[in-house]
């Protein structure tokens, strides 16, 4: 074989080598397990933390509160839309409390009249009238409205 | 330059423009995206087939589902990072349409609008559509996007290498670029809550559960049902992504 050929191959064979060495080194081991992705990236998501607990967690300590309100006008509510995240507070119930949010801008939110609301599915008040100068939860119990 | 000018014959001329003719009609004959006949196709053997409903009738506009999903997900507070948003529509009368989303309704919504101006209003939810045939997933350059068993699309951020073409290939907008981690971050439908047998955390924090998700697999799921009993239809079905986000009363101007 003419030298320049050899030289030639050799250099093809390094190059070939060094590109499956460095891929196999790259790729990810579970890459390619379910698709053309980390397999292992599955897991890692499904592990993030949770930072919203639900009504199960909540009714364990505060079960009066939490029926009086499941049986009035907001019982589809969850306690963590309004009050916040409470996995902290189900760690250290003593020092990480929870917000009450309690402003007329907050009930507004859902209560205010916008004609985009479907008339049906909350009650509207107008909110420049319905004693402007009173905080609502002076006469409507959030927990039982 | 006289190669280039027999380039254009008549004869390659005649070929091509009669290539691009006979692909338009055969591509016309293809049959579009229709929401409800994916749908009754079961697509994952081995477990659930994720998707997700919401009721335009019972949206109030309240914004704690997006404020919800950026604490759940640590979504940047900035009021142009979203994973999900509520935006407000409003046809007027003198046949213009508005669309707004101030801090994606987290704040809540005033009509900005005078009430004799409007025809209609209405707010839309929006989040990923989870898509079976996601144009970002098509896109990603090394797999860092990607389509779980479950119909779940996920981003895999240790892998993504923050090119944004992903961004740029999603139809509804669902994704953003995170300004600290510096790869690409979009609505998961909480897997993390999934797998531990949770509700999504928009979902359990909706005041009117105006939003669900469940198995489509399952004709006895809330989604299954709520697909069969009411008037569904999809986000741009005409772009044939597989769009799995369920709308009911979803007005045609909704885009």
């Amino acid at each position: 074989m003419p030298l320049h050929l050899k030289r030639l191959l050799i250099t093809g064979v390094v190059v070939v080598s060094l590109f499956l060495l460095l891929k196999h080194a790259l790729t990810p081991d579970s890459f390619g397990q379910y698709g053309h992705y980390r397999g292992n990236s599955i897991a890692e998501i499904a592990a993030f933390p949770v930072h919203f607990v639900g009504n199960k967690s909540c009714v364990s300590c505060h079960d009066t509160i939490v029926n009086m309100k499941n049986e009035s006008y907001h019982s589809d509510l969850s306690c963590e839309g309004c009050h916040g995240a409470a996995y902290k507070h189900i760690e250290n119930p003593k020092t990480e409390k929870l917000i009450k949010p309690n402003t007329r801008e907050f009930c507004a939110k859902c209560h205010s009249i916008n004609p985009a609301r479907p008339e049906k599915a909350v009650t509207q008040q107008n909110i420049k009238d319905h004693h402007p100068e009173d905080n609502c939860v002076k006469c409507h119990n959030p927990h039982q409205p | 330059m006289t190669e280039k000018i027999s380039s254009l014959s008549r004869r390659n001329f005649l070929r091509n423009a009669g290539m691009t003719a006979g692909t338009l009609v055969v591509a016309s004959t293809l049959p579009s995206f229709n929401a409800v006949l994916f749908a009754a196709v079961k697509r994952n053997t081995k477990g659930p087939w994720y998707g997700i409903a919401i009721d335009i009738e019972k949206c109030i506009g309240c914004g704690t589902c997006a404020k919800t999903c950026k604490i759940e997900n640590n979504v940047p507070q900035e009021p142009f990072f979203f994973r999900n948003w509520v935006e407000q529509y409003t046809i007027k009368k003198d046949g213009t349409l508005k669309v707004e989303s101030p801090n994606g309704g987290i704040d809540g919504f005033t009509q900005s609008v005078p009430a004799d101006e409007i025809e209609k209003t209405f707010f839309v939810p929006k989040m990923c559509n989870h898509c079976a045939k996601s144009p970002c997933v098509q896109v990603c350059p090394v797999g860092a996007t990607y389509e779980t068993e479950e119909g779940i699309v996920l981003v895999d951020e240790k892998y993504c290498i923050g090119c944004k073409y992903c961004i740029q290939a999603c139809p509804y907008g669902c994704r953003y670029f995170h300004p600290e981690k510096h790869v690409v971050d979009k609505c998961t439908l909480c897997f993390h809550r999934i797998k531990k047998g949770m509700n999504p955390a928009c979902m359990d924090n909706c005041p009117t559960k105006a939003r669900i998700s469940g198995d489509l697999n399952d004709p006895e799921s809330a989604v299954s049902k709520f697909i069969r009993t009411k008037n569904v239809y999809v986000l741009k079905p005409h772009l044939n992504t597989g769009s799995k986000l369920y709308y009911n009363a979803l007005n045609q101007e909704v885009r």
